[in-house]
């Protein structure tokens, strides 16, 4: 697509969150993106639409699937992709988010990809920097790529979202990848329920517009999407389930569960995954129901189209 | 040779005494000699100089039970010094800090450095609670009888709850045999852990841990049996929900000894403010919903919270301009006391007498001053206000050290143009 009617269809700086996007933002994306799967397909993959600009790829939280999506989608770009890991023992040093923000802008990039522990970061970050900016994911707050690269895998596989019943299934407290979800798919249509004990539940999640479940089977009854999303132990403070096994027992998906799902319901998570956790090992690898792997490739086509639009926006505004 | 000065023409505002009326004052050296409507209805004699207020309020200073400073420990983001000149220029003539300094103050020689500090910035009046468990531990209780005698208000642990029930009830048993006052921050600490606002859709939204209403609800409510168990005098300090202030005014009518206050941001904004992860609105306890804001507006209007305190914390950009879960808490508010006050009164909501009571002669009623009153005897902190006279909050005019006010921009009516602490001008309006 040439910019100019890109830039209309998608009129924003940066990438923070999903919340606010219109359907026919997000169809423009998913569209865009469309076209780089089979660019990412051929044995060529590279091409020169972003020669000359700069990403940086600034992980303030530890990544590799998400950090090397990113780096693949700038590179098949033609960008240059510089990756900057910045450990927990630099800030402590005493820089500031807004002093490495600062610094960057210095170096003159033309798309900064952050992710953070803390919510509200990269919206911090990108106040004070003049690229374009994408939210690789801020605490629990939003991780719009992934939102869209789910929308992408789902659009493919089933033709369209509207109308469709998702679950969204397991510890949406802690989950950035629920809330973006939550939010495009209700703006393009979908039927969204989350499921999972209330201890993982948000408050007043119904308010973003869900169905709220505590049961496995009454939550994925005739649904057509299944989300596992990972149980992540690494940022509760306190329990919030007794035990790793009691949760698997109740809220763990396994074949007997997916049965009160459709027949043909489709199975999607995030990554990592934890095996034997949230979902039964023998299903995550299931081709005919798991999608877990077109997921992954759709990341990078899905990245790609971002970083397009807001490069491409940036160098023509 | 006494200096005498008549503040004539004037709109006497007590809320003590409920007078609302054209006067005249008074002021013999530093105290109040004489007030009344009928005060020099003959004019003034010779000697003594005449100060024609043109008809504006004069009331007593504002009396703030809850600031922060940051002397000693934190100098860099407010001073006694400085705290006392934003005191003067938002007409608080008594202010009283807490003891979260560093040092803590928790013994003696706190309490006289913070005297000695006002001594010397020579502007306002400057009170301090004293720790009420060493080194704000919530463990061991401090000298309370020692403390009281030099100087200190009350107890509280200022920011943090007195959590343990038997500790609380040693410190209202034991101050109650000096009659003096404990001060609780109402927060369930297990509850509150690691939240950074209230808790609800809005938290959710923004992927921000939540701190349920009934954290606050549940530490009075358990504070309430221990004050009938002890017959303590307490305070619950900046009071955020709806329940509990429904908790203070049941033990109210059994007639239970208990006061409460409230902080401006608690009636003048609601957890929508913090809109796209503004930090300048995180406090403790967190802002809440649109209902509660109403019920702590109810509640000073039926007089169950009995006064209005600044809660004044000053933070600097370093502990603000950070990711808002990283961000320190708190509000400054000694300049925006009066005037959001007001807005009250503007609105209907309060008479004018009654707001004023919650930042005058209440809160100096809680903590035994002799101030507050426009009454014969009594000390000549006063403020003259322009009630019609409408302004912008702006930080670039504050005179405290930090900027941390959510109020920047806001449009109120109402302004000290002069303040007198023991019957001297410590600030007046530069009107160029």
């Amino acid at each position: 697509m040439d910019s100019e009617p890109l830039r209309a269809a998608f009129p924003y700086r940066h990438l923070l969150a999903t919340q606010g996007l219109k359907a026919q933002e997000i169809t423009a994306l998913l569209d865009l993106a469309d076209g780089y799967v089979e660019q990412n397909r051929r044995p060529e993959k590279k091409s020169a639409l972003l020669r000359g600009r700069t990403v940086i790829n600034l992980f303030f939280e530890n990544s590799t699937r998400t950090r090397t999506s990113f780096e693949l989608a700038g590179k098949r770009l033609g960008a240059d992709v510089i990756n900057m890991s910045v450990s927990a023992s630099s800030v402590k040093k005493g820089e500031t988010l807004i002093d490495t923000a600062m610094t960057l802008n210095a170096m003159q990039p033309d798309a900064l990809v952050v992710r953070h522990p803390e919510s509200g970061a990269v919206k911090l970050l990108s106040d004070k920097v003049r690229c374009a900016v994408v939210n690789g994911g801020d605490g629990a707050h939003e991780h719009p790529t992934q939102a869209l690269l789910d929308a992408l895998t789902i659009r493919r596989r089933r033709g369209r979202i509207e109308g469709l019943q998702v679950a969204i299934c397991g510890d949406i407290l802690h989950s950035r990848v629920a809330r973006s979800n939550i939010h495009l798919l209700n703006a393009m249509g979908a039927r969204v329920r989350v499921v999972g004990p209330p201890t993982l539940m948000p408050t007043d999640i119904d308010r973003l517009g869900v169905d709220v479940h505590h049961d496995m089977r009454a939550g994925l009854r005739d649904c057509d999407i299944v989300m596992m999303l990972r149980l992540q132990t690494e940022r509760m403070q306190g329990q919030f389930v007794p035990s790793i096994r009691e949760y698997f027992h109740f809220f763990g998906l396994d074949y007997a569960k997916l049965s009160a799902a459709k027949p043909d319901a489709l199975i999607m998570h995030p990554g990592p995954m934890n095996r034997g956790v949230e979902i039964d090992s023998e299903l995550a690898d299931d081709i005919d129901r798991s999608v877990i792997l077109d997921q992954v490739e759709l990341g990078v086509a899905v990245r790609m189209a971002v970083l397009d639009v807001l490069v491409r926006r940036e160098a023509s505004a | 040779m006494t200096r005498r000065t008549a503040y004539v023409n004037a709109r006497l505002l007590d809320p003590a005494s409920g007078l609302d009326a054209p006067g005249a004052l008074l002021v013999e050296d530093e105290t109040i000699a004489d007030v009344g409507p009928g005060l020099f209805s003959g004019g003034v004699p010779d000697g003594i100089e005449a100060v024609d207020l043109g008809g504006q309020a004069l009331a007593p200073g504002l009396v703030d039970m809850r600031v922060s400073i940051g002397e000693p420990g934190e100098e860099h983001k407010e001073t006694i010094l400085t705290a006392s000149r934003a005191a003067a220029a938002g007409g608080v003539t008594a202010m009283v800090c807490l003891p979260d300094t560093d040092p803590v103050i928790d013994d003696v020689a706190g309490i006289e450095f913070i005297a000695r500090r006002a001594r010397e910035a020579r502007l306002v009046k400057v009170y301090a609670y004293a720790a009420a468990t060493q080194s704000l531990q919530g463990r061991e209780l401090s000298e309370m009888g020692l403390l009281a005698e030099a100087g200190a208000l009350g107890f509280t642990d200022a920011t943090r709850a007195i959590a343990d029930a038997q500790v609380m009830r040693r410190a209202l048993s034991y101050a109650s045999t000096f009659g003096l006052l404990v001060v609780q921050h109402p927060e369930e600490p297990s509850l509150a852990a690691g939240g950074q606002m209230n808790a609800g859709e809005i938290a959710t939204r923004l992927g921000l841990p939540g701190i349920p209403r009934e954290a606050e609800v549940m530490m009075i409510e358990r504070d309430l049996r221990l004050v009938e168990l002890t017959g303590g005098r307490y305070h619950a300090a900046h009071l955020s929900t709806g329940s509990a202030v429904e908790a203070i005014r049941q033990a109210k009518r059994r007639g239970l000894r208990v006061t409460c206050d409230t902080a401006p941001h608690y009636f003048a904004l609601t957890e929508t403010d913090i809109g796209d992860y503004r930090t300048f609105a995180k406090v403790s306890p967190p802002l809440r919903g649109e209902m509660d804001r109403r019920a702590i507006v109810e509640g000073l209007a039926d007089g169950t919270i009995d006064a209005i305190a600044s809660d004044h914390r000053p933070q600097d950009q370093d502990s603000k301009r950070v990711p808002f879960a990283s961000a320190a808490h708190g509000v400054i508010g000694l300049e925006t006391l009066l005037p959001l006050t007001l807005e009250l009164a503007h609105n209907g909501k309060l008479g004018l007498l009654a707001a004023l009571a919650a930042v005058t002669s209440r809160p100096a009623g809680i903590l035994g001053l002799e101030a507050g009153r426009l009454r014969p005897g009594a000390p000549a902190d006063l403020i003259v206000i322009d009630l019609d006279r409408l302004w912008r909050i702006d930080e670039r005019d504050f005179r405290s050290k930090s900027k941390n006010s959510p109020f920047d921009g806001r449009p109120v009516t109402g302004r000290v143009v002069r303040t007198l602490v023991d019957g001297r001008t410590v600030f007046a309006l530069d009107e160029a």
